[in-house]
């Protein structure tokens, strides 16, 4: 695994842990509008992040959610836990 | 429904192989306070939460302990991978490498298998957030106690990330139970 690839994956955790804790806090106060304005920029650049990466390196979702080159790059090792951060 | 996302939520690393640890670590997998028992037990209390919020944030915190389940998995993965079996026995897993190799399974760290006695669903929201609210008190000392057990740089900060991950699963339990007694209060007619 090249280290653009790492690198590319630590920016999207990054910005989807920046975008699940807004959404938690969101669950408990969905008037802050502040709050909802982070929520929705930083969710627009966490796909711009996914669709990048996954040019490159397969999709992080299935069941439709992204597509795959050929051949199917779903099946693409390495997986989650065997990558050396 | 969920979808799988081919990533960790955290970067998990570890600086370097310790069967100890992974053998403690397990508690987070598949003991009482650990992300499994997390995982199932707000997924199957949501059905009868009253108010969409409070449906929302079992939800999202459900979802969140199965990435963190995932997390530890790796931890304890990584912890035992190339380790020899004379080590595994010497430190403490020849009993676990008898059933499982180095695969994982939801043990806690005395080699307890997991149960569903572990959780409670008892169709009431107050009662149930209050013990949503004590799980993530137990989670948050359990990796507090995990954090003393191990010198490995690489895999405090990854607990360090979990213990702080309880602290604000707690502080959304706590809202959520306010925001359904005031909701339950509105709903009284005398």
């Amino acid at each position: 695994m090249d280290g653009n690839q790492i690198s590319m994956l630590k920016k999207i955790m990054e910005i989807e842990f920046t975008c699940i804790d807004l959404n938690l806090y969101l669950d408990t106060h969905p008037e802050d509008q502040k709050a909802l304005q982070d929520y929705n920029y930083y969710s627009n650049q966490l796909s711009m992040l996914k669709q990048q990466y996954e040019q490159f390196y397969g999709p992080l979702m299935v069941f439709g959610h992204s597509q795959s080159q050929y051949p199917w790059k779903w099946v693409d090792d390495p997986w989650p836990w065997e990558i050396e951060y | 429904m969920w979808v799988y996302e081919k990533k960790l939520q955290y970067p998990a690393k570890v600086c370097k192989p310790d069967v100890k640890m992974a053998k403690y670590l397990i508690a987070q997998y598949g003991g009482p306070d650990g992300e499994l028992a997390a995982a199932l037990r707000y997924q199957t209390q949501r059905f009868v939460m009253p108010t969409g919020k409070a449906k929302a944030v079992l939800t999202d915190i459900a979802t969140e302990e199965l990435a963190h389940l995932e997390i530890i998995a790796t931890l304890v993965f990584k912890l035992l991978k190339g380790v020899p079996v004379e080590i595994l026995k010497r430190e403490g897993l020849g009993e676990y490498y008898t059933e499982h190799d180095r695969g994982l399974f939801y043990a806690d760290t005395t080699g307890m298998l997991w149960t569903a006695a572990y959780i409670q669903a008892k169709g009431d929201a107050i009662a149930d957030l209050h013990e949503d609210m004590a799980a993530e008190e137990k989670a948050r000392a359990t990796y507090e106690h995990l954090i003393n057990l191990t010198d490995d740089p690489c895999v405090k900060d990854t607990l360090r990330f979990l213990r702080e991950r309880e602290i604000v699963h707690f502080q959304r339990f706590g809202e959520t139970l306010v925001q359904v007694r005031e909701y339950m209060e509105s709903k009284k007619f005398f």
